[in-house]
């Protein structure tokens, strides 16, 4: 019987809404393959979270104190022998600055092919084919993994976390871990987000710019219209990275996931780690010069055009 | 304190991508390379250490596109002191799987002494996974990855790394170990015209030849394709003003003005 793995990520005593999309992902594969489904769950005293992992048939808890704040070190330390021994089919990691420290670690340490960036997976005549965004969300790659053991990464948002949330309590077991001394990594504190002036996701109108906006002078024009609109600057990470806009703005992946009445997108590209945190917005309009961009697939409305000259215009149009 | 940044060049993501007939990778005549962003963070990070602490920083790559050169030289003109290229018989362009780079880059290291190797969090291009967790691996040292501030204190690094929702963490990490850097503490800084040219009359790029390809696990790649464009955007016509007029027609509609 295939054995589907999903490695558990949690902070603070909370598993992440990625670890129930995996979860969802592995219970379609074993459904369509009637194979089973195992969630592992590394950390100090998180039998609770086990329990939480519904959609598993099993759940095994490496339980240690070294364990107790997530280190790349510990967990890779933990996870290697574990997957040594049980050889799933499918090991499935999140495509998370946890999985993404673990997963190519692990195929490297294990000699397993790795494919990363999954948005869809499926079962073809005992395969596993899967389906991934690379190139910044410009190029799709299919993959066919033919036999385990193997692994992926599951980008946020693209499985379904209802499927993961479903089903009956899992068994759960307790594993021995392997030797965890001797760490070269040690977990040092846990920092809080900044809390700045504005709170992003608490905006209906968000005014987001990207590195399209080139330069810090031009952050006034998109104050302005975000003024005119009464909503909030955002930016996507690059323009934080140059210190342009606080870290606060940010949205996406590393920075907050906002859901406002409006996103326009200006000069953004729309990466999979941006649309991550805005794809939920009820109405989003992008203006990028590349009628190629990626954001134009999420995007509800879109301009081909200058953003510079298009908020010009709308700062016009809205005097009016 | 000896840090080795990794360097890539990328696919300059705003060109218009094209698949190859093979549909295995994209054509390499229609692309343009720029260094990939994070490195430029990484190589950033190196250098504010070993301005801090003396450090000496060596870039090295591996030339898989035929122009690292370019990339390698910016790196010495901003203060970067060694620079290694791994040559070999890879076609220009093509895309080497992460799995055989790393193992292509663990194989140069294991030639070098080092403390820390640093390089960029990930490329945009790939399908494996990412190097530097890989690399730690093979090097058997340890990594963190998504990291946004490197410090030495105490013979160690004390490193931040960022999950999500702003939330980052505090780690300490004994030497040697492979940092994978998600942003540096500054923007990364500008090497000018000028600086670069005298680096490539002065400067020398050492180069390791490379034999055979190593032996990796590597995804089965099937295809590769652009994707369809269900779902796409409506695209609003016209001239600027008309444009304009349409967004706000669309905003009251949905009664987000008045
Ligand atoms: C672990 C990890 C976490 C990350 N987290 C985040 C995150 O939280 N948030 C985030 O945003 N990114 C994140 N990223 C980075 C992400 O991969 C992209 O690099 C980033 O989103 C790109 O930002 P951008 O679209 O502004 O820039 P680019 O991709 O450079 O796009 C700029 C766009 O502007 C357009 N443009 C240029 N000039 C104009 C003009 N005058 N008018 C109109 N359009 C113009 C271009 O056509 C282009 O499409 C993360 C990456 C990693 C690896
Ligand atoms: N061919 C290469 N030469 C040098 N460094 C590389 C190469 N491929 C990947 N790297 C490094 O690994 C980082 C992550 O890239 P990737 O693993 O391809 O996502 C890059 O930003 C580089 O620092």
């Amino acid at each position: 019987m295939s054995t589907y793995f999903v490695i558990a990520e949690h902070l603070q005593g909370v598993l992440t809404e990625t670890t129930f999309e995996a979860l969802g992902a592995a219970r379609n594969l074993a459904d369509a393959t009637g194979g089973q489904v195992v969630g592992v769950v590394l950390g100090h005293e998180v039998s609770e979270l086990a329990a939480q992992m519904a959609a598993a048939d099993k759940v095994l808890v490496v339980d240690h104190p070294s364990l107790a704040h997530y280190s790349p070190e510990g967990y890779v330390k933990a996870l290697e022998p574990l997957l040594q021994e049980h050889r799933p089919r499918l090991a499935i990691f999140q495509n998370t600055a946890i999985g993404m420290d673990l997963a190519p670690y692990l195929a490297a340490r294990l000699d397993w092919p790795l494919v990363a960036y999954c948005n869809a997976l499926r079962a073809e005549n005992g395969a596993i084919v899967t389906t991934s965004q690379i190139y910044g969300g410009k190029v799709m790659a299919e993959c066919r993994l033919d036999d385990g053991p193997a692994m992926v990464t599951v980008l946020a948002g693209a499985f379904p976390a209802d499927d993961g949330r479903a089903g009956n309590s899992p068994s759960v077991e307790q594993v021995t871990p392997s030797t965890l001394n001797g760490l070269h990594t040690r977990f040092l504190q846990l920092n809080e987000p900044e809390t700045g002036d504005v709170d992003i996701t608490k905006a209906d109108v968000i005014v987001a710019v990207g590195r399209g906006i080139q330069s810090e002078d031009n952050i006034e024009v998109a104050e302005e219209l975000a003024q005119a609109l009464g909503g909030v600057v955002a930016a996507s990470r690059p323009v934080v990275d140059a210190g342009w806009l606080p870290r606060t703005r940010q949205v996406g992946k590393s920075g907050q996931k906002v859901k406002p009445k409006l996103y326009l997108a200006l000069g953004i590209s729309g990466a999979p780690e941006h649309v991550e945190g805005m794809k939920d917005a009820e109405l989003i309009i992008a203006v990028n010069t590349d009628p190629n961009a990626p954001i134009f697939d999420v995007a509800h409305y879109g301009v081909v055009a200058d953003l510079f000259d298009i908020v010009d215009a709308l700062l016009e149009t809205l005097e009016k | 304190m000896d840090i080795v940044v990794a360097l890539k060049q990328v696919p300059d993501l705003v060109e218009e991508l094209e698949i190859n007939d093979e549909g295995t990778g994209l054509d390499p005549d229609v692309l343009s390379f720029v260094l990939n962003e994070f490195d430029d963070h990484a190589l950033e990070e190196a250098l504010l250490l070993k301005e801090e602490t003396g450090a000496t920083v060596t870039v090295i790559g591996v030339d898989t596109t035929g122009e690292l050169d370019q990339a390698l030289y910016t790196a010495l003109a901003k203060g970067a002191d060694r620079a290694i290229k791994i040559v070999g018989d890879f076609e220009e362009g093509e895309r080497l799987p992460i799995p055989v780079m790393a193992r292509l880059l663990a194989g140069a290291l294991q030639q070098m002494t080092y403390d820390l190797v640093f390089t960029g969090v990930q490329a945009a291009d790939d399908l494996d996974g990412q190097v530097a967790p890989m690399l730690a691996a093979l090097l058997n040292v340890p990594h963190v990855g998504v990291v946004t501030s490197v410090a030495r204190v105490n013979g160690v690094v004390k490193v931040q790394k960022e999950f999500w929702g702003g939330i980052t963490a505090d780690l300490e990490v004994d030497l040697p170990a492979v940092l994978g850097i998600q942003a540096a503490r500054q923007a990364p800084r500008y090497a000018p015209v000028s600086r670069v040219r005298q680096a490539m009359k002065e400067a020398t790029i050492e180069e390791i030849e490379v034999e055979d390809l190593p032996e990796a696990p590597v995804a089965p790649l099937r295809r590769m394709f652009i994707p369809e464009v269900s779902g796409r955007a409506e695209i609003l016509e016209g001239d600027e003003a008309t444009i304009a007029e349409k967004i706000v027609d669309i905003l009251r509609e949905r009664g987000l003005i008045t």
